[in-house]
């Protein structure tokens, strides 16, 4: 059965809201918010006054309160756009300007309620009696982030929400004061260019002071399986005049922690009597004060802030009977396998009035293979092969392509927008201007054509190569332009991981998790199944067992329970029933760590031994 | 030497079977579709792919959604106005399908009235529906007015004077009695509905909801060697665990086929027999295969660690360390494949 919603009958005269309170009633709240919009067009009154009427309830909303989100829209009457050519020529001739279209009503700003009352064309040519009103501009239906990407209504809309989502990923400057912040992690481009394909919106925000990506000459073919699946292969001359090239900047800091007890850490040069202590090599880069010198080279576990914290435990006595003050060891260094120069360091005082040292370590990240790169349609890729110019494909000209991307990733994606931007940008660098890539306009490719075919390049984009490798003439045209490509934060140095040995849990024994500990890699319940699968019985040991947390554990034969060595007797005794009919056995920690938690439970095992044969 | 068929396809010794077929099942599951096709016919929405797939290998009483596939003797399936007429004799219709029953308190009577159109609809007439009444409850169809019965809107008065034991009518019964009035059969099998025929190569079948396998066999039309049902309980019941073992291949196999995804039948055998070797079907998992394993470990390993660490211990339990999981728990070998191989060498003492 189809649940009917009751509907109550809407009042007979219309119920007017002021933000929200019930203020009166009108008879025809209809046509008392067609008269109040066209007071607010006519300046009668304030144009942050928006009306909406809900026919349904017959309730008329006047919203005057703040908060409100609001966009702008050309006011449409009769079918009719109200901005019309002749206003065009008199803004051209800077006789208007925007703030005079709105008070001329030309322009009016609505909040998400009154939209609900409008019916809005997209383009001018759309327009029907009904429409009210206008967009600006149709590139004006995207956000910011949508609206920079360049000809997004030739690509399919998954591209673009990944072309979205991996432009918020790309490097460039983020911030113009870089210089003077201390962010835990940044990155700084060397040369971020301007892409050849802007949008109107790119300029309006003015993101060419702030770009994030460089111009590169790509060339649509494979090179020898090193651009397959996504994969790039990038002309390492030109990552040697610095394609690509980012600075990585991380801030380490450590403070002057206070303790119950009016004990204090001291950031200082450890001696060699502090407990844990590290040798003298770690803090060869420490002034007097304990703090690194900037400029000088560290590498992973070199200390960069030297300090001493009070023992954990009170008045630990020694020998002598008297309380020593033991300091423990609690330096700041560099994580495994980070290298870099200290590029500053800054001494302030914490939120809790703490001594506070931040050191921020510079590091170059030239781009290597298994570095992430995309362009702005969605196509992303890793590098898989950096070839040297000479090998790779060049033209008669000797233009030699920044970037190979096998033409495998454009059909299945419908990505056209990429190979217009390729056009676009070739057409862009020859000609020597920017080009137009704005949603719904923008330079088109015939314009791209005409400016090619001027400067005696085919029109379509394809050029004859030659092989780098052979010098011989490649059989085919290869399409080949200029496509801004962004290099995404996804870095290989930062992710790279590999355990051969390495430190185990305490609890465990087992091998710790993760890059940061220097773990090893889970070989989980399905992994084990697939072993099994094949029957490697001997491999599943090797893998659970003697790679993981093998012990030896003495066992007594006559209780069962584990046994300890005596050192002071030297001997093994089983500490239940005294026998020493021990003996040794190699088990899994874990099975070790069983027993305990079931004797816990007040469940006594018992392991009984059996010789192997 | 020369192998021959046989031998390329015999299982070595000591290969673990169990798990190839449950990651040969498990795979392809993964890839299995929310989607799901629909029985031809039957209107209702049927468990498939994995949903029914868990059905099936939980060994569920009843499936969500319970089929019977009634084939008739060659007799009555050549045209499918005779399958029709079939289907209309097993679906069941009660007497609350085909008119409005109300109980009148002040008078203790039922009143019964007959709605001609879904009567019509359902081809019962209204001396059909007062015959079952009368069937039912004997002597308690009191009034009737059969020049009426052709009308819109019948009559039927069924007072309750109960039989021997005089009990006092009281307003409780009657309300008790209104019910079973209601659910009173007025045609058909109980527990087959929404009979559909079908036709399947040259014949026509009767597909339906329910799987009343006896109450349908006792239809002559009904060719009672041909008759299925998806509830695998119900065969397990009639026609024993064999045919309960086949009827878990077919499924599985109809739910693998339906999702057009390959899995090879002795996998899905290998299945059936697990859950079927000891006599009576019983599920994979807790309640079932996996509740019985031997080890402790094994078991605690699974699922409710700590019942079967405290029920071992209170009895005394030892592990014979015979499973897979139990040895890789201890850390030794594991006995399938080569874990389980032994060598035997005979030394000779040198003279």
């Amino acid at each position: 059965m189809v649940k009917r919603r009751r509907r109550r009958a809407a009042p007979e005269r219309t119920v007017i809201f002021l933000n929200g309170r019930i203020v009166g009633s009108h008879p025809d709240g209809k046509s008392l918010a067609n008269r109040l919009r066209e007071r607010r067009r006519t300046n009668e009154l304030s144009n942050q006054v928006n009306v909406y009427y809900n026919s349904r309830l017959n309730e008329l909303h006047i919203l005057t309160d703040k908060g409100r989100v609001r966009r702008p829209y050309i006011v449409v009457e009769n079918g009719k756009s109200r901005f019309t050519s002749e206003i065009a020529t008199r803004i051209r001739n800077n006789e208007l300007n925007w703030n005079h279209l709105v008070k001329m009503g030309i322009i009016e700003y609505l909040d998400a309620q009154e939209e609900e009352n409008s019916f809005i064309a997209i383009k001018e040519e759309e327009l029907t009696p009904e429409h009210t009103h206008l967009e600006v501009d149709a590139s004006n239906i995207f956000g910011v982030v949508a609206g920079v990407l360049p000809y997004p209504e030739h690509n399919s809309s998954p591209r673009i929400t990944m072309a979205c989502a991996m432009a918020k990923q790309s490097l460039g400057i983020y911030s113009t004061n870089f210089g003077t912040r201390y962010d835990t992690r940044a990155y700084i481009m060397y040369y971020p260019q301007q892409p050849l394909v802007q949008t109107s919106l790119y300029k309006a925000l003015n993101l060419k002071d702030k770009s994030a990506g460089q111009t590169c000459v790509v060339a649509l073919t494979s090179y020898h399986g090193y651009n397959m699946a996504d994969a790039i292969v990038v002309n390492r001359s030109s990552i040697d005049r610095g394609l690509h090239r980012v600075g990585m900047f991380k801030t380490y800091e450590t403070e002057e922690r206070m303790y119950p007890g009016g004990q204090k850490d001291k950031i200082e040069l450890p001696t060699p009597e502090v407990v844990g202590y590290r040798g003298e090599e770690a803090y060869r880069h420490l002034a007097e004060d304990g703090i690194v010198m900037p400029e000088s080279d560290v590498s992973s576990k070199d200390v960069l802030v030297g300090k001493t914290s009070p023992p954990r435990f009170l008045e630990e006595i020694s020998v002598f009977g008297a309380v020593e003050e033991k300091k423990r060891e609690s330096s700041l260094s560099l994580k495994s396998g980070e290298k870099g120069k200290v590029d500053s360091v800054l001494i302030t005082e914490g939120p809790s009035g703490n001594r506070l040292v931040k050191v921020r370590v510079r590091s170059v990240k030239v781009p290597e293979i298994g570095d992430k790169l995309a362009s702005r349609h969605g196509q992303k890729g890793v590098i898989g092969l950096l070839v040297p110019q000479e090998d790779m494909p060049f033209t008669k000209a000797g233009i030699v392509p920044d970037l190979v991307v096998n033409p495998h990733a454009i059909p299945s994606r419908m990505t056209a927008g990429h190979l217009l931007e390729t056009l676009g940008g070739k057409a862009g660098s020859i000609g020597g201007l920017l080009m137009d890539g704005t949603a719904f306009g923008g330079s088109t490719e015939e314009e791209f054509h005409a400016i090619l075919k001027k400067n005696g390049f085919d029109e379509h984009g394809e050029e004859v190569l030659y092989d780098g490798l052979t010098g011989k003439q490649i059989k085919v045209k290869l399409f080949i332009g200029v496509v801004y490509y962004q290099r995404l934060h996804h870095l290989v140095s930062n992710k790279m991981h590999v355990r051969s040995r390495g430190p185990v849990q305490l609890l465990t024994h087992q091998p710790t998790e993760g890059r940061a500990r220097e773990g090893g890699l889970r070989f989980g319940e399905m992994e084990r199944d697939c072993l099994i699968g094949y029957g490697a019985s001997m491999l599943i040991k090797e893998r659970l067992l003697e790679e993981s947390d093998k012990t030896v554990q003495l066992i007594c034969t006559e209780c069962g329970s584990v046994a300890t060595h005596d050192y002071a007797r030297n001997r093994d005794i089983c500490p239940i029933c005294q026998s020493e009919n021990v003996e040794p056995v190699e088990i899994s920690y874990a099975f070790k760590l069983l027993l305990d938690e079931i004797k816990s439970l007040y469940i006594f095992p018992r392991i009984v031994l059996k010789d192997k044969g | 030497m020369k192998t021959t068929k046989r031998q390329s396809v015999k299982i070595p010794p000591f290969e673990a079977v169990g798990v190839v077929c449950a990651q040969s099942i498990g795979e392809p599951g993964t890839q299995m579709t929310m989607r799901t096709f629909h029985y031809a016919g039957v209107a209702e929405h049927v468990p498939t792919g994995l949903p029914r797939l868990i059905e099936i290998v939980d060994a569920k009483k009843e499936p969500k959604k319970a089929i019977i596939d009634i084939y008739l003797k060659s007799s009555y399936a050549r045209s499918r106005a005779d399958a029709e007429k079939v289907a209309k004799e097993l679906a069941s219709v009660f007497v609350s399908d085909v008119a409005d029953v109300e109980d009148d308190l002040e008078t203790l009577t039922i009143k019964v009235i007959y709605n001609e159109k879904d009567g019509k609809a359902q081809g019962v007439s209204y001396s059909a529906l007062r015959k079952a009444l009368e069937e039912s409850f004997p002597g308690d169809v009191k009034s009737s007015e059969p020049e009426l019965m052709l009308r819109p809107a019948k009559e039927t008065k069924v007072a309750k004077t109960g039989e021997k034991k005089e009990k006092k009518i009281t307003a409780k019964s009657v309300r008790k009695l209104t019910q079973k009035v209601r659910d009173t059969l007025v045609r058909g099998v109980r527990g087959i509905h929404k009979a559909v025929v079908i036709k399947g190569g040259e014949d026509y079948f009767v597909r339906a909801g329910g799987f009343n396998v006896l109450g349908a066999c006792l239809n002559p039309a009904v060719d009672q060697k041909r008759i299925y049902t998806n509830n695998i309980k119900e065969i397990e019941r009639i026609y024993g665990v064999e045919a309960a073992r086949n009827a878990i291949v077919r499924e599985i196999k109809d739910v693998m086929d339906m999702q057009k995804l390959f899995v090879d039948i002795r996998h899905i055998m290998l299945i059936a027999d697990a859950m079927t070797y000891s006599g009576y079907v019983k599920s994979i998992g807790r309640h079932g295969l996996s509740g019985e394993k031997v080890g402790v470990l094994g078991r605690a390993a699974f699922e409710e660690t700590i019942k079967h660490l405290i029920n071992a211990s209170a009895f005394a339990e030892e592990e014979k360390l015979i499973g897979v999981t139990e040895n890789i728990i201890v850390g030794q070998t594991v006995p399938v494949g080569t874990g389980k191989i032994k060598l035997v060498m005979k030394t000779t003492k040198k003279k």
